[in-house]
């Protein structure tokens, strides 16, 4: 008979029922599509920033000392002796977090002659979009057009097989009247090269008082073949917390479960560990300002999803409580007979409560799936990228909406259990 | 034997003495009618014979029991072993079939039985009803689907407010019929009205002014006609 009254219920009240899982279901949605985004965003916000550049940089232990003391005055000067080896950087892409390294690119500084000129002019080499085979079997391409695709390029980025094509910077271009086509002659230590001008940059720093060649002409120039000076990377990670900073600080201070934890967690600094555990002699050094702008921005992008989903339930918890209410209110006579005739006031709240909640599971299954479609739209139109359905979502959400819908019906079933027969029967 | 005793019986709304110092017994398988203008004490009286209130002051005895002194949920367990309930407003479950309404008292009570349900509807001439809502059905046949819902427990007492207050004629007799037949089968009936003819069926009326009982009269027709 239970069944048989809450059958009737909710098929011959299709109007209210449908009102009361409409307003479930819109609390459900944006809860699936909040929740959803959420946990994609750190990613999504991620690779938005690393369009920004490198937010590590990997020095040789000697030049990274020089650097903490006398900041980058030494290795502008290129003078260190000390380097990285070329041949092990593809060791950056088989560390724990591999899949995190989004870029990387190698540098290596040497002062040349420009055109039989008096003056020296820095002369960088690099990858530009290296191809590499990993130790692991797999291959990928990296280098600077990748990591400096804001850079704005006159012509191409050079080849870097081609040992005779070069980038310059465009005040370097204008100083000395260099064009896009135009043959270079630089000289160095190790000789001297002709080169094709491929393209003319402006990156709008000092970069553009410089010249990018493929590393291999660099390390020929400066007679330092298989060396590199440093390496950018760029890397998604995780905002850094209490146990990132204390890790930062000395990673042997941690016990094992927090050195596992932080190990095992994208921080910044237990990247730059794992990187330094694969270069020999290398000090892999977060670039702090970029690091922690992400962490914040990301952060608060967290906190307003999370701020969104909670006013959301909030308002669906009001609006369930505002019509269970009424509707508990419009059967105030039907639940006074139902105690007049011997209904325990428990009984009658079971009987609410059991077709709220099947409501409940079929508006929050509705809102389920439109909240993923509504997550998918907040994913195109503001990353421009297909939203991740996290599993996970379906056991918060079935938990929120229970809890919300309780909570939502806790004033009609304590008016419920307050309504006398005498009263709702006869208007006394 | 007495089924009811109401012994000094007051009930006081803030200033207002609905009832005041009522005295009256009910016989077990007796018909009484209760009259009297709007505002004299009728629904008060049956509220309180009904276990749905609680007088002021004095005792009510239900088949021994003294209902005064019962708290709330023991009143509803009284009401629903004891009481078979009929409304002027015949109060159906609107998306309830007919014989479900019946059922939902055979729920609360013990266990429900559709046959037993339908029997039921059978006495009162609704067999080919059973399956209707109450929407689909007439002021005349929705209040005999509460009358079987007031009888498929068979309770002690029958207590009708104003049972026939929005039928026409037609309809009014048939509801008196199934009284009649109700109380020539034993069934102790209160009936609550304030129309004579109504009453005049009943073995006994009472007729209430002011919340004071100004009348008792033996009827002639003594329900058994």
């Amino acid at each position: 008979m239970f069944f048989r009254m809450i059958r009737g219920a909710l098929f011959r009240q299709k109007g209210k029922m449908l009102m009361i899982a409409f307003t479930i279901a819109l609390g459900a949605s944006l809860a699936t599509a909040m929740l959803n985004v959420m946990l994609d965003v750190g990613d999504k916000v991620n690779q938005e920033l690393k369009t920004y550049g490198a937010n590590i940089n990997v020095l040789p232990k000697g030049a990274s000392l020089l650097d903490d003391l006398y900041g980058d005055e030494e290795a502008e000067t290129g003078e260190s002796n000390q380097y990285l080896q070329e041949s092990e950087l593809g060791n950056i892409k088989t560390i724990f977090w591999a899949f995190n390294i989004v870029d990387f690119a190698p540098y290596l500084d040497v002062n040349v002659r420009l055109n039989a000129g008096a003056d020296e002019v820095r002369v960088v080499g690099t990858w530009f979009s290296e191809h590499l085979n990993l130790p692991t079997g797999e291959s990928l391409d990296t280098g600077m057009a990748s990591m400096k695709d804001w850079w704005d390029v006159s012509g191409d980025w050079p080849d870097d097989a081609d040992a005779s094509s070069a980038v310059v910077g465009s005040a370097l271009a204008e100083k000395n009247g260099i064009r896009t086509g135009d043959t270079i002659e630089i000289s160095g230590a190790g000789g001297a090269k002709s080169l094709r001008v491929a393209g003319i940059f402006s990156a709008g720093g000092d970069e553009d008082e410089q010249m990018y060649v493929p590393l291999s002409v660099a390390q020929e120039l400066s007679n330092r073949a298989g060396l590199v000076s440093r390496v950018e990377v760029s890397a998604l990670t995780t905002p850094d917390n209490e146990l990132s900073r204390k890790a930062a600080q000395d990673p042997k201070s941690l016990s094992v479960k927090e050195w596992e934890t932080w190990y095992c967690t994208a921080y910044v600094s237990a990247i730059c560990y794992q990187i330094d555990e694969v270069l020999t002699d290398s000090i892999a050094k977060p670039i702090r300002q970029v690091a922690e702008s992400e962490g914040a921005i990301l952060e608060k992008t967290q906190f307003l999803m999370l701020l969104i989903t909670i006013l959301s339930l909030v308002g669906s918890a009001l609006g369930i409580s505002n019509l269970v209410t009424a509707g508990v209110m419009e059967r105030s006579q039907e639940i006074g007979l139902l105690k007049a005739i011997g209904a325990r006031s428990v009984s009658v709240s079971w009987l609410v409560l059991t077709e709220i909640l099947i409501t409940a599971v079929i508006g929050g299954a509705a809102g389920y799936f439109i909240g993923i479609g509504f997550a998918q739209i907040i994913g195109h139109s503001v990353f421009g990228a297909a939203i991740a359905i996290k599993p996970m979502v379906v056991p918060i959400v079935a938990a929120l909406v229970f809890i919300v819908t309780l909570a939502g019906s806790i004033p009609a079933i304590r008016l419920l259990q307050a309504l006398r027969p005498a009263e709702v029967l006869h208007g006394r | 034997m007495n089924l009811l005793e109401l012994n000094d019986i007051s009930k006081i709304y803030g200033n207002v003495k609905a009832l005041n110092r009522i005295d009256l017994t009910v016989e077990q398988g007796e018909w009484l009618a209760i009259m009297g203008p709007s505002g004299s004490g009728k629904t008060t009286m049956m509220n309180i014979i009904g276990c749905m209130d609680k007088p002021t002051s004095g005792t009510v005895l239900l088949d021994g029991i003294n209902i005064s002194t019962e708290n709330s949920k023991s009143l509803t367990a009284i009401r629903r072993d004891k009481i078979g309930l009929i409304f002027q407003q015949f109060h159906l479950i609107n998306y309830l079939t007919a014989v479900e309404n019946v059922m939902v008292a055979q729920y609360y009570h013990s266990m429900p039985s559709e046959k037993e349900a339908l029997e039921a509807l059978e006495r009162v001439g609704l067999l080919g009803r059973a399956k209707h809502l109450p929407s689909q059905l007439s002021g005349g046949e929705q209040q005999r689907v509460c009358i079987a819902r007031a009888l498929i427990n068979y309770p002690r007492l029958i207590l009708a407010d104003e049972p026939t207050g929005n039928l026409d004629e037609l309809n009014e007799n048939i509801v008196l019929d199934i009284f009649k037949q109700l109380h020539r089968d034993g069934s102790t009936i209160i009936v609550v009205t304030h129309d004579p003819e109504v009453a005049e069926d009943a073995q006994r009326t009472v007729v209430l002014e002011h919340g004071l009982i100004t009348k008792i009269k033996e009827n002639e027709r003594r329900g058994l006609s």
